[in-house]
């Protein structure tokens, strides 16, 4: 059952983050596969989300977070001082919990990561946009509408629009940060459609306080508790016969 | 049973009755607001539409007793002083409330020019206009059309920062984090993103600083003066609506009296004017 | 259309239990076709290959319970995987019978049959035919034929009754072939249970379809 042909995309190791001086992780060691969906689950305020917006250093924003440890990817510790934030995350995309439509058309709001990439070819922009929509499950749905505001699309149809956004400047990696919550279940259903096929030219990184999805759309699942990851395995073992009894107790409702 | 029932029954009347009361009684305030808003504009409309004819857009003031002549030069000195003021005071305004919401947000800095906005704000328009009496009329030695801007951008400038900072933010952070999780520069999420989304509010709040120092008189009074002749200088006194209508309404003639009031319904169907093409070319924006 | 990923699974694990169940049709026949010729290395070979029957079984079992693990399957999906989790039970034994007519064929050995074989391969014909009709039937989601298969395990009844009163008037008459007589009455028997399973099995397979529980035609036996 194991592939071992599968690649590790992202390297983590003895990785720690403080908010000041409260420590929100604690010593995290995980491999994230290339071209695989891994999951994070894990009771609320576990810090499943905290370890997201490393991968990305969104912390990076507010200056009283601090890292420590290593985050390899693709053989380079994005932690060092002197990596270059905007590379780093035109690298490694991401969705947020909320749909994230900018106040602005539905062909701008993917031209906008397509002109920061210093793509100004209007034939190519329009032939990239195009792209980016049919990826994301949604072209068929608005391609008549490109030029009315994101805003007034639908929930669902808005955060498909935030993936397209984000598979438009075609990253490695794309994180998900509970992508799902504000969603109803058929919009639910077609983002995880989505990622299902994402996970063929992407690596997907999904935070879910929902563990049925990742059930559903992962390949790996880690369970985090308390800022430290407790069990990493295939999702199959982890939803059918996890190693860790407080894994077991947490995806059957006994505690949490 | 039947008791809970009668319970039920009073507990279910006596709700209403004070529903009832809550909803007259914010109704009847109102239109008590509402009211004196429209005995107001009544007054200025049957009152002052008499006095508007060509002569009042065309020309100039007659002399003291004589009738007829016109407003013209007021309304030119009120359009450019309020559009000097607004080119003052706007980008001034909104690149601190830019700053406000966008980089210091928490910094002590920040904090102190927000608390003095906030004071700056409630600052009597009189009080400004003395202020810029005393650094621009007296070392120069005359009132000008500038000095006049000045007092008014003085007075818009708090207000638009302070509407700034607040519309700016409240462009969702998550909004930020998405555009700069694209890899977009700060600077570039703040002019492509989070001002296109606060756009609306940005203009509102223009808008009202705008319509608010078109109504000002007190600090024209000390700087801008007035001027019963056509001024296209900067430097040189200049005759606005507002101060005019200070003039004439104090003035002994019919005439001015009527004049007064024609000056108050131009202005305020000036300042409706404005208000209402801005949120015309808003609304014509966000639904494109 | 979504959760195209789970449903392709789903149709994955249907490939399967057609595998199985053709695995099992082919024991069957080869094993009666052993007893027929007298070929103790063929009914050997069957009871080997016992075994992969029994992998499948474990294999599809895993894969429907990772399933309903991870997939939260609802409604006719739900019932597909129920269905298909039993079913395999069943026709895990129709192996097991298989095997054991194989097991009599090595014990009788050398010696001839007791009697030409007549009745016996048309209940195993009988038997295998219900079996493939049923397992069609579960991938046309067809209610009805399931229902009309349940009521010809009638006429496999019928033949096992025949075969035994015959075979005990045998032994009646010739005290001498008791034993090798008995081995034929538990193949008989073998092939009896066949068609009690393929019964069940088409229970699933109604049960699947219109999501009740019937029970066809309970077995005399």
């Amino acid at each position: 059952m194991n592939n071992n042909h599968e690649k590790n995309k992202i390297i983590i190791s003895g990785l720690s983050f403080f908010y000041g001086a409260k420590q929100a992780l604690r010593n995290i060691n995980l491999d994230i596969k290339e071209n695989e969906v891994t999951a994070l689950i894990g009771p609320s305020g576990c810090g499943k989300t905290t370890f997201l917006r490393c991968l990305n250093r969104m912390h990076d924003l507010y200056p009283e977070s601090r890292y420590e440890g290593e985050i390899v990817l693709d053989g380079k510790n994005i932690l060092e001082k002197d990596i270059d934030l905007i590379k780093l995350r035109s690298k490694v995309g991401m969705v947020f919990q909320k749909p994230t439509p900018f106040p602005m058309s539905v062909f701008d709001n993917i031209a906008f990561g397509l002109k920061l990439n210093g793509i100004k070819n209007r034939a190519e922009l329009s032939a990239r946009v195009e792209k980016a929509l049919r990826d994301s499950a949604l072209w068929d749905e608005i391609k008549d509408r490109l030029n009315e505001s994101a805003l007034s699309l639908s929930g669902g149809q808005q955060q498909r629009l935030c993936i397209a956004r984000a598979v438009a400047v075609e990253p490695e990696v794309i994180l998900m940060d509970e992508p799902c919550s504000a969603l109803d279940p058929m919009a639910t259903a077609k983002i995880e459609d989505l990622m299902t096929d994402l996970k063929k030219s992407y690596t997907v990184v999904i935070v879910t306080h929902n563990m049925q999805q990742a059930a559903r759309v992962s390949e790996y699942t880690d369970f985090f508790m308390m800022g430290e990851t407790l069990e990493f395995d295939r999702t199959q073992k982890i939803f059918t016969a996890p190693s860790n009894k407080m894994t077991e107790n947490y995806i059957t409702g006994r505690f949490g | 049973m039947n008791s809970d029932n009668k319970k039920c029954n009073f507990h279910y009347s006596a709700r209403r009755a004070v529903n009832f009361a809550a909803l007259g009684a914010s109704l009847l305030s109102a239109l008590f607001g509402i009211f004196f808003l429209f005995w107001i504009l009544k007054d200025v409309v049957v009152s002052g539409f008499p006095a508007i004819n060509a002569a009042f857009f065309t020309e100039l003031p007659s002399p003291p007793g004589v009738e007829g002549g016109g407003l013209a030069n007021a309304l030119l000195g009120t359009l450019m002083i309020t559009v000097i003021a607004t080119v003052i005071g706007v980008p001034s305004g909104i690149l601190a409330g830019t700053y406000l919401s966008e980089y210091g947000r928490k910094s002590r800095f920040a904090f102190a020019v927000r608390f003095l906005s906030d004071i700056l704000v409630s600052a009597p328009s009189i009080v400004v206009g003395v202020f810029v009496y005393a650094i621009l009329v007296k070392p120069f030695k005359g009132f000008s059309a500038i000095a006049g801007a000045v007092s008014l951008a003085i007075i818009m400038l708090p207000v638009v920062v302070r509407t700034a900072e607040e519309m700016l933010k409240l462009v969702p952070d998550s909004t930020r984090e998405a555009a700069l999780a694209l890899g977009a520069p700060h600077w570039k999420v703040t002019v492509h993103i989070v001002y296109r989304g606060a756009l609306r509010g940005i203009i509102t709040g223009v808008m009202l600083a705008v319509a608010r120092v078109s109504g000002e008189t007190a600090p024209l009074l000390f700087t801008s003066f007035n001027n019963s002749f056509w001024n296209f200088k900067l430097t040189e006194p200049t005759a606005t609506l507002t101060v005019s209508i200070f003039n004439y309404a104090m003035g002994p003639y019919e005439d001015w009296h009527q004049k007064a009031w024609g000056a108050a319904l131009l202005i305020t169907v000036l300042v409706l004017s404005i208000t209402i093409i801005s949120r015309l070319i808003v609304r014509g924006r966000t639904q494109q | 259309m979504t959760r195209e990923a789970f449903h392709k699974a789903l149709t994955d694990v249907e490939n399967d239990l057609m595998q199985m169940a053709s695995l099992v049709s082919v024991a069957l026949n080869d094993a009666m076709a052993a007893l027929a010729k007298r070929d103790v290395a063929a009914s050997q070979r069957v009871v080997r290959n016992d075994i992969h029957i029994n992998r499948k079984r474990f294999a599809i079992e895993e894969k429907c319970i990772q399933l309903i693990a991870t997939q939260q399957p609802m409604a006719v999906d739900l019932r597909i995987l129920t269905a298909i989790i039993n079913i395999i039970t069943d026709l895990e034994r129709i192996g097991d019978h298989a095997e054991g007519i194989a097991k009599i064929s090595i014990s009788i050995g050398d010696a001839p049959l007791v009697k030409p074989l007549i009745d016996l391969p048309v209940m195993a014909a009988k038997g295998d035919s219900m079996l493939k009709r049923c397992m069609a039937a579960f991938i046309e989601r067809d209610a009805e034929t399931a229902r009309s298969i349940c009521n010809e395990d009638d006429e496999v009844d019928a033949l096992y009754d025949a075969i035994y009163n015959e075979l005990v008037l045998m032994m009646v008459d010739d005290p001498k072939i008791i034993k090798d007589a008995t081995y034929l009455i538990w193949a008989a028997h073998n092939l009896e249970r066949t068609a009690d399973r393929v019964t069940n099995i088409a229970e699933r397979v109604v049960y699947m379809v219109t999501g009740k529980m019937e029970e066809m035609n309970v077995s005399k036996y």
